[in-house]
């Protein structure tokens, strides 16, 4: 059981330049050396992903002029998870003149990333929001509008103006059509070459840089090498590794996961977010969780019986035997508590004994005190879409009888580690959007996530890739570094194939996932994460000796697809149990219960966890790096919300 | 109490396999579960007896990515009206029910394997024209050209196509017409796509042509099956644009 790390070398340059926090990525940019247009066609780059960052990424690359592969395990680049986000994005446009700006934009993401996040970071993220607007509005990205034809905006959770645009509830499907369009747009002029039902399996190093990968290609099963002068990961989160979250099937850890393994640092792994409107879990064979949108938590009242084990249906609940208990703890905010606090009581109500539905893993998000004050056509007004959504999957008509909810994992702040260039600890491997851990910190506020895969990829690359590129082509690679990671890639399928086991992928993985939800989800202890840190390798023992996976190697083959992933959680699954169980302060999304206040509020601990934990791969074990974090413009405070 | 099922699904090895249904019993079936999750449960089995696993397409589970689509009794993605097929639901079948599973079946889609075709055509349709060419980063203030609410909801309406090709399964002449129509009439009915408009209607019906799409006659049967409603009024939009631009 490998609890131990060891500590190394701090990081100590994050290549952010000096100077007015304002001024950086303007000096930045200036300072980045140029590539001749003549040569750009000579640089190759890998992109892998589809999503907002890699779709974003790959076409503007190609726009710019260099030979672009771009890679997605879909049949499509335009199926990339970031189609399903429903909020909206986030720009400090200051459209309404609401006191928003930059400034404020920078501040509020650092302070809703509990203040583990990266000043210089965040600063240019707030700037470049405005741009993305623009070049969406340009593309024809059909945003809400006003009567007088200017864009609409809303506020979300953790800010105080407005400055959310959106397109209904789908503005990550609209603004992932716009990258994706673009990007079909350059592989027909020939810029970029596109690899659909590929799926990246390994990272080629060569001399220290990263030139290449080895990719599966999921119809024949042929393995390819694609070699290249800089790599590109925009592979996103890796929430699938509790099996059940808003993930979508396919998403998975293998591509930044390879490339820890080839020398990448895993920063802040224990970083996750869990949303608490979630469908609950209606049975073992659930395969995925479905969010709902927070804002139903502004009419709706969330309550569970007083008494533990009560399952009277909720006609036959008096008044008096229902604990509204958000309203109860928290009377300043009631049922409008941040995502944190509200998944985690419902936990603790759920872990009394108290909870509803299925397994007793629900609270009822009530409506009926909505309908009577405001009536039923403004309810239906307003959550129309939603309503009909729960209906769908539950069979259950939420006008007359409470909707069940229940916290489910659906972000993860935490990434492989980028310095200011968003460059891995690896020359050449970049690494963008949800895979990479920069700028939201320990928790990342809503409309955000949209904002930074499109910034990633539309304005922060381009120009720092070019800086990186500008010293190239890199010239012939190592044939035996390439060699060495396609014999590894065909060992580990045929591993895989040749078991003659007993027990699917899938059961792994769902057996991995609940022991994460239970020991390193909502609530962690030092208790809980040795518990996982011991079992998680006797699982993975098992794994490899007996899953089973039928089908051969050279044909379409969704259980070894499976296989190959769920391998890649386990270790991943104890990278994070060690990161969760090393930092013992609570900070947004990673609450210590050790680490609370006397509130049962996170409690963080500044003195000795302000720093990113970067994990270096080792095989007798990780290596801790520390990047201290200054903050030299946002003052650190406690939050509350009593 | 779990229904029990008989499910004929079509299986495919591969694109020059000529392919048949196969039966298969499948028991104790939750009536919460989703179709998806049904045909989960008949893979972990067939897994376990070494046989391959029903290869289907997937991804969001949530009714958005539009990779999932399967003709579930003679109707695309189910009799389920506005539906995926990961957004189905088992209570709407009968217990002992028989349900035959198919692939989306049209020329231009051949099948890679069992339930999962090639739908490639589509993209290559998008880029024919499917978009406006602006480089990053060149945009003017998205407030410069107001755009009427109106035409900004319209737009959206047609922009909610999730690319899935129940239209193409569902049309008798296998026609691709409303998922190249929704995207015409997206981008037509926003200023910012008024520059390229005529190149972008006559570049994308001629892909979709040269694809061996079938044409348009008004059946209807596309936007009947559409799991986002994209209306039929879309493919007279697509028809005028393409007309004016090859006058």
């Amino acid at each position: 059981m490998t609890t131990k790390y060891t500590e190394g070398e701090p990081i100590r340059d994050t290549k952010a330049p000096e100077g007015p926090i304002e001024d950086r990525w303007e000096k930045r940019k200036f300072g980045a050396k140029l590539v001749n247009p003549a040569n750009k066609r000579k640089l190759n780059v890998i992109v892998i992903g589809t999503g907002l960052a890699g779709g974003s990424a790959a076409a503007t690359l190609g726009e710019l002029g260099y030979n672009v592969k771009s890679f997605c395990y879909q049949d499509s680049p335009r199926r990339a998870h970031s189609i399903a986000a429903q909020g909206g994005i986030n720009a400090a446009k200051n459209y309404r003149g609401d006191g928003d700006s930059t400034y404020r934009l920078f501040y509020d993401t650092v302070k809703g990333g509990d203040f583990r996040a990266r000043e210089s970071n965040v600063y240019r993220l707030a700037q470049v929001s405005v741009n993305i607007i623009d070049q969406a509005v340009a593309q024809g990205v059909p945003f809400a509008r006003e009567y007088g034809g200017l864009l609409d905006t809303r506020s979300f959770g953790g800010a105080q103006v407005s400055r959310t645009f959106y397109a209904r509830g789908q503005t990550g499907q609209q603004l992932l059509l716009g990258a994706y369009q673009a990007l079909e747009r350059q592989i027909a002029a020939g810029t970029v070459e596109m690899h659909t039902r590929h799926e990246m399996l390994d990272l080629i190093v060569s001399d220290g840089r990263a030139r290449g990968v080895i990719v599966r290609d999921m119809v024949t099963g042929e393995i390819e090498r694609h070699i290249a002068d800089a790599v590109v990961l925009a592979s996103g989160g890796y929430g699938n590794v509790f099996f059940l979250s808003t993930n979508a099937k396919g998403c998975n850890t293998t591509a930044i996961w390879r490339a820890h393994r080839r020398g990448a640092m895993f920063a802040n792994p224990c970083y996750t977010q869990i949303h608490p409107t979630c469908i609950p879990v209606s049975g073992d064979y659930q395969s995925k969780l479905t969010l709902m949108s927070e804002s139903l938590r502004n009419d709706g009242r969330v309550w569970v019986p007083v008494k533990a084990g009560d399952d009277r249906p909720v006609s036959q609940i008096p008044e008096d035997e229902r604990d509204y208990y958000l309203e109860r703890i928290y009377p300043a905010f009631g049922n409008l508590v941040p995502r944190d606090i509200a998944s985690r009581a419902a936990k603790n109500v759920c872990d009394e004994g108290r909870g509803v539905g299925p397994g007793g893993l629900g609270v009822y998000l009530d409506f009926a005190d909505a309908i009577r004050r405001l009536g039923r056509d403004a309810v239906e007004k307003k959550y129309g879409n939603l309503f009909e959504m729960y209906e769908r999957i539950t069979g259950e008509d939420p006008y007359t009888q409470p909707m069940r909810i229940y916290p489910a994992v659906h972000y993860t702040m935490g990434g492989l580690w980028v310095d200011y260039d968003l460059q891995s600890t690896i020359p050449g491997l970049f690494v963008i959007g949800e895979a990479n851990f920069s700028d939201h910190g320990a928790n990342r506020l809503g409309a955000s996530a949209l904002m930074q895969g499109l910034a990633d990829g539309y304005f922060v690359l381009p120009t720092t890739i070019g800086d990186y590129l500008a010293d190239g082509p890199y010239g012939e690679v190592d044939e035996e570094a390439v060699a060495e990671a396609e014999i590894a890639v065909r060992e580990k399928i045929n591993k895989l194939l040749s078991n003659n086991g007993d027990r699917t992928a899938d059961s792994y993985h769902r057996e991995l996932g609940k022991l994460m939800w239970d020991y390193c989800g909502m609530e962690r202890t030092e208790e809980s994460l040795r518990k996982a840190l011991e079992r998680i390798p006797e699982l993975r023992e098992e794994f490899w000796k007996n899953v089973k996976v039928s089908g051969e190697a050279d044909e379409l083959n969704q259980a070894l697809e499976r296989a190959g992933r769920v391998g890649d959680f386990f270790d991943l699954a104890e990278l994070m149990c060690i990161d969760a169980l090393h930092r013992t302060e609570s900070c947004g999304g990673h609450f210590r219960a050790e680490s609370q206040d006397a509130d049962g509020e996170a409690l963080r601990d500044d003195e000795n966890f302000a720093y990113v934990a970067a994990w270096e791969y080792g095989e007798q074990g990780p290596v801790l790096h520390k990047e201290d974090l200054d903050y030299e413009y946002v003052k650190m405070s406690q939050r509350s919300y009593k | 109490m779990g229904m029990n099922l008989t499910l004929k699904v079509w299986r495919q090895k591969g694109p020059e396999d000529t392919g048949r249904m196969v039966t298969y019993r499948v028991e104790d079936v939750s009536p919460d579960m989703s179709f998806l999750e049904m045909l989960d449960v008949l893979n972990e089995r067939l897994i376990l007896e070494g046989d391959d696993p029903v290869a289907f397409d997937h991804d969001c589970r949530e009714g958005i990515c539009g990779m999932c689509g399967m003709v579930i009794n003679g109707v695309a993605h189910g009799e389920q009206v506005a539906t995926t097929t990961c957004q189905l639901h088992m209570r709407h079948f009968e217990d002992n029910a028989v349900i035959t599973i198919e692939p989306w079946r049209a020329a231009p889609f051949p099948v890679v394997k069992d339930l999962v075709v090639d739908r490639s055509a589509f993209d290559r349709i998008i880029q024919a024209g499917g978009f406006v060419s602006v480089p990053a980063g060149s945009a003017p203030d998205a407030h410069s050209v107001p755009v009427k609410k109106v035409d900004a909801d319209a737009a959206f309406d047609a922009a909610t196509c999730i690319g899935c090709g129940a239209c193409v399964a569902a049309c008798p002449n296998g026609s691709a017409s409303l998922f190249t129509a929704a995207k015409i009439t997206h981008l037509s009915l926003l200023p910012q796509g008024q520059p390229e408009r005529d190149s972008r209607a006559k570049a994308m019906v001629e892909q979709m042509d040269a694809e061996g799409f079938g044409g348009c006659t008004n059946t209807g049967e596309c936007t009947a099956v559409c799991p986002k409603g994209i209306p039929l009024d879309t493919i007279a939009q697509m028809n005028r644009d393409y007309l004016k631009a090859s006058k």
